[in-house]
Order: C-alpha cells, then sequence, then structure tokens
C-alpha cells in the first residue's frame, strides 16, 4: 500500500496541538505536507486604514510592503518549526497567501487522504463556536477526509452546553410551537 | 456663472480630487489634482477671491499644527518609541492572545490620542503587526483593532484627528476643556470596540505565544519624556490663549536637533515627514468644499443639520456627520458640516466629530473612494477585501456612535 497524503493545516495559536493529534493518530509511515496561509485581509485592512488617511504623513514608507516581508518571515519560521515537531525525514512545506480557507480547500484539491484541522476558540468547553469563519468553511467544503482535532485537551462531556427549550440530552429536538408543561428543567452544568 | 453649474463644477472636482488622492497614478501627490482645482474654482469665480482668502486663513494655522505634529510622530518613531512598544506589549502579554489585545487597545489608544490617528495607523501598526507575529500568534484581531481604533480613540484631544483641528478652532474651546469634554465619548467608544472586538475575534484569540525570544527594549526615556512635556505645552499654550501648535513645534524641535546631530535622521528625513504636498492639498480640499458649500449645499446641509444640543439633535448630528463620511471622506464631511453648527456652540460641533471620526470604521476611505481603491486593488490582481471587515463595521460603528454621543451629551452637562 503507498503512504497516506496527510495535509496539516498549520494556523498560528493551534499549530502545536494540531501536529501531535495527526502524529497520534495516522499512520508514521504517511507523506506529510504542512501547509500555511498567510491572511491577506489583514493587510488589506490596513492598507485600507493607510488608503483612509490619503496616503498623507510619512512619504517614503510603504506598509503593505512591510507587512508583506513580515508575514513571510514569520510563515516560513512557523513551517520550520512544525516540520521540526513533525521530525519527520519526509516533510513538504507549503506557504501561501490569499482568503485563507478558500487556500486551504484548493491546496488539498488532489491526491490528499486526509487534511488535519485545529477547532479554534475556546478550548475549556465543549463548543459553541469551536470552529471560526474560515474553519468552518474548511470543514464544510474540503474535497478529502477531514481529521478536526481539539489542540490540547479536549473538554469533558459535562461542558455540553444544556439543550434550548430546557429539554434533555436524548430527547430529539423540540416540535415548533410545542411547549410542554412537563418539561423538565434545563440540564446542570 | 449660474449656481447650478457652478456647484457640478465644484462636485466634479471634488470627487476628481478625491479619487486621485486614493489612487494616486504613478504615484503622484495627492495635491496634483487638489490644487488645481481649486485653482480653477477661483479663476472662474465659482469661489470670490474675499472667501478663498478668510477660508485660506482659517485652515493655515490647521495645517501648520498637523504639520508639527506629523513631525514629532516620525521623529518618536526614529527614536524607537513604537519599537520598544511593541517589545513592551509582548512581554507584557506573556503570550496570551486577550492580555495582548488588551494592550495593544492601550497603546492604540494613547498613540492615537496624543499622536493622531496616522501615527497609529503608519507606524504603530506595522509594529503591533510584528509583534504578533514574533509571538506566533494570529494577527487579525490585533490589527483590525489599531485601524479601528486609529478612529474611534480620535475623539480625545484636538491634536488626535485632523477633523479635530478643524473643528478645534470652530468649537471655541480651550485645549483642555475640549480633552475634558471627549474624555467620557472617547473611553465609551473604546469600550465598545472592546466588547465587540473581544466577541467578533473569540476563534482567533487562541493559544499561547511563544515568548523565549521576547525581551523588552529599553525605554527611549528622552522621547518619551518630550512627548509628554509637550502634551503638557498643548494645554498650557490653550490656556494663554497662544496656537497649541508652538508646542507640538517645540517638541519636534527638541527631538529633532540631536536626533538629526546623531544621525538617527537626516534633516531630509525630518522635511518629508512634514508633507508639504500633503499639507497643499487640505488647503485645497478647504477651498473646494467651501465652493461647493456656497453654491446651495452650505445652505442644505445648515437646514438639515439641527443646532440644539438637546440629545435628539446631538444624534442626529452625529448620524448625518457619519453618513456623510462614508458617502464622501471624512474630510470633506467635517469641512461642509463644522460651519454649520460652528454657530450653536461646542456640543453640535462635538458630535459631528463623533460622527465624522468613528463613522470611517464602516468603509474606511468613504464608499466613493472605497470604490476607486477597490478598482486599484482589483487592477493588481488581489483579491478583493471580504466581507468581514464590513461585518465588523456594521456591528462597531452604529453602538460606538450612539454610546459615544449619550457619553457626550451627559459630558457637556457635567463639564459644561
Amino acid at each position: 500500500m503507498s503512504p497516506m497524503n496527510i495535509v496539516i493545516w498549520v494556523v498560528e495559536g493551534t499549530w502545536e496541538g494540531c501536529v501531535d493529534a495527526a502524529l497520534e493518530r495516522l499512520p508514521a509511515e504517511s507523506h506529510f505536507t504542512l501547509l500555511h496561509v498567510t491572511p491577506s485581509d489583514v493587510t488589506e485592512a490596513a492598507d485600507a486604514a493607510t488608503a483612509g488617511l490619503f496616503g498623507r504623513g510619512f512619504p517614503g514608507r510603504k506598509p503593505s510592503q512591510r507587512y508583506d516581508d513580515i508575514a513571510d518571515d514569520e510563515a516560513s519560521e512557523l513551517l520550520a518549526a512544525a516540520a521540526e515537531r513533525v521530525g519527520h525525514p519526509d516533510v513538504e512545506l507549503i506557504s501561501r497567501h490569499g482568503r485563507t480557507e478558500r487556500e486551504v480547500v484548493r491546496a488539498v484539491a488532489e491526491d490528499v487522504d486526509v487534511l488535519v484541522v485545529a477547532r479554534d476558540g475556546d478550548h475549556s468547553r465543549l463548543g459553541p463556536k469551536s470552529l471560526g469563519h474560515a474553519t468552518r468553511f474548511v470543514v464544510d467544503h474540503a474535497p478529502c477526509a477531514v481529521l478536526l482535532v481539539w489542540p490540547d485537551e479536549t473538554p469533558g462531556i459535562e461542558s455540553l452546553p444544556p439543550p434550548k427549550h430546557g429539554h434533555p440530552p436524548g430527547h430529539g429536538s423540540p416540535k415548533l410551537g410545542h411547549h410542554s408543561k412537563h418539561d423538565p428543567p434545563p440540564h446542570d452544568r | 456663472m449660474p449656481s447650478p453649474i457652478a456647484e457640478t463644477l465644484a462636485i466634479v472636482l471634488l470627487v476628481a480630487t478625491l479619487g486621485c488622492a486614493i489612487v494616486r497614478p504613478r504615484g503622484l501627490p495627492e495635491a496634483v489634482v487638489a490644487v488645481p482645482s481649486a485653482g480653477l474654482l477661483l479663476v472662474l469665480g465659482v469661489l470670490p477671491l474675499g472667501q478663498a482668502g478668510t477660508e485660506a486663513a482659517g485652515l493655515g494655522p490647521t495645517v501648520g499644527f498637523l504639520a508639527a505634529v506629523l513631525a514629532l510622530a516620525n521623529l518618536c518613531d526614529r527614536y524607537g518609541l513604537f519599537e520598544a512598544a511593541g517589545s513592551w506589549m509582548a512581554a507584557g502579554s506573556r503570550g496570551r492572545p486577550v492580555s495582548l489585545l488588551a494592550l495593544v487597545f492601550a497603546a492604540a489608544s494613547v498613540v492615537t490620542a496624543v499622536l493622531s490617528l496616522d501615527a497609529t495607523v503608519v507606524l504603530l501598526t506595522p509594529v503591533v503587526f510584528a509583534t504578533v507575529a514574533r509571538l506566533r500568534l494570529r494577527a487579525k484581531p490585533h490589527v483590525y483593532a489599531c485601524t479601528h481604533l486609529a478612529n474611534t480613540a480620535s475623539l480625545l484631544l484636538p491634536v488626535s484627528n485632523l477633523t479635530n483641528l478643524l473643528a478645534f478652532g470652530a468649537s471655541g474651546l480651550s485645549f483642555a476643556r475640549f480633552g475634558a469634554t471627549m474624555a467620557l465619548p472617547w473611553l465609551v467608544g473604546i469600550s465598545v470596540e472592546w466588547l465587540v472586538l473581544r466577541r467578533f475575534f473569540a476563534g482567533d484569540l487562541v493559544g499561547r505565544g511563544t515568548t523565549r525570544e521576547i525581551r523588552p527594549l529599553p525605554v527611549p526615556a528622552f522621547a518619551a519624556t518630550v512627548v509628554g512635556f509637550t502634551l503638557v505645552g498643548f494645554f498650557v499654550t490653550s490656556a494663554f490663549n497662544v496656537s497649541p501648535a508652538f508646542a507640538a513645534l517645540a517638541g519636534a524641535l527638541v527631538l529633532a536637533v540631536p536626533a538629526v546631530a546623531s544621525r538617527k535622521t537626516s534633516a531630509k528625513d525630518v522635511a518629508l515627514s512634514i508633507d508639504l504636498p500633503f499639507l497643499a492639498f487640505v488647503l485645497a480640499l478647504g477651498l473646494i468644499v467651501k465652493a461647493i458649500s456656497l453654491h446651495g449645499l452650505g445652505s442644505l446641509v445648515a437646514h438639515i443639520v439641527p443646532g440644539g444640543t438637546g440629545l435628539g439633535s446631538l444624534l442626529l448630528i452625529a448620524l448625518v456627520a457619519a453618513v456623510l463620511a462614508n458617502v464622501i471622506n471624512n474630510l470633506p464631511a467635517a469641512l461642509l458640516l463644522l460651519p454649520a453648527v460652528s454657530g450653536y456652540g461646542a456640543g453640535p460641533v462635538l458630535a459631528v466629530l463623533i460622527g465624522v471620526n468613528t463613522g470611517p470604521n464602516l468603509t474606511y476611505v468613504g464608499s466613493l473612494a472605497t470604490l476607486l481603491w477597490r478598482r486599484v486593488l482589483i487592477r493588481r490582481g488581489e483579491e478583493l477585501p471580504i466581507s468581514e471587515f464590513l461585518r465588523l463595521g456594521a456591528l462597531t460603528v452604529p453602538p460606538v456612535l450612539v454610546a459615544a454621543t449619550v457619553a457626550l451629551w451627559v459630558s457637556l452637562r457635567v463639564v459644561g
């Protein structure tokens, strides 16, 4: 059997846990690709703010060029650190610019077996909103299997938010417009 | 020239002026279209010479003040003040993204208030971006915090925003009274931004940054002290009826002389930071807007904008100002609205500022200019900025506008 093609999406703040989870759960003899995307909207926001000044003040300085340089340096250092963490001879590094979620989906369009994605946000509880905007889009649109991991400790089941309308878990969703007097009180957290 | 034709011509020239300032064809300075446009209006008699003289005399000191503040901020950067602030933020946050965001909020609010929004956008934001990158955290919340606070935190002092400098004369307030009246709206505006951004970017405020290589840099004590004295100087000069521009000028000179002598910077760099073409642009823009105002729009604006200091009037003024700032741009919006309200005292003038300063977080440059700016991006082959920044603007601008205006209303009653 040929080795699996695995892409690990490396994102600031969660990359370490993401790499660890991939190594723990996927075959060690796989071909690993580390993917980082520099979001273009951040530099665009900064550019827009500069445009808002009508380019005034401090001639000769071009913030956007500086942003690109900083972002490129940071991306290559981050990917190098992630590769070191994988500690595998067969690691490919990909650095892209653009709209994060679309670049990730494009990067896994061909010959990828598994994309490893970390959850975002607050990791002290199970949801809600453990998927940020970009992550949600990627999970939704990825043309391959997705391994969605908690980047650190997985929260316990007791952190599951109580159901709406006071229905206990296991009762199914309430029918629209129907409220029973016998519904039990909301689940204790 | 009949008034409708004169009005149309002036509006066309305003649009051309703003368009050129955004697109900057071949990197030409923004004054290239603005100054000839103003000249044309003068030659054709659309703007009478006397009116132009009065307008220019009114704008002159403002433009000088701006020049001194720009030079001061640039020198602070040359002394390493912003680099040092970046290192303190990194060290102080201990790699925690929410702590870092809080420190970015503090730094951006203070820098904007004291050294103007230009300093935050051009000098502080890149440092914040680099700091976040070095910590290996996500840049988005912190960069958006800078760009938003450059507008919202520019409410506090006359020096914080060019629009404030324009209003400062019209308000009839002293530097201290301006600051005292705007302190509460400033704090309230920043607080609302914090609440919204903290929630909006909850998914990105994640993980723990690597602080191994982070060492706080030494404080550039001389530059920090001079800025402190300059700030005191703003209040003192104003109290003695001297233009605070002289305090800014003194601060810039005290920083410039040793910096040039020790080759921290060159005399050319100091001269360039004053940005003469931009100052000419402001003057010309003022004249073009004056011409538009004279031929009908001025009386229309005066008709629409209420003059009272009741809460309803202040809210309406702020709303009109914010809408106008988003339709044309905040600079011409301020030039157009301030004369209409200046007769009604400080309250309406400051409400205009709340609108024109915080409103741009919706479209940054005003929608006309944003359209042009987006075209530039398309031509450069870049993807268009996505809805996220518009969505964030839509979530922050209305509550900031209302909360800050209510705070102004309270402030006017307390401070007087």
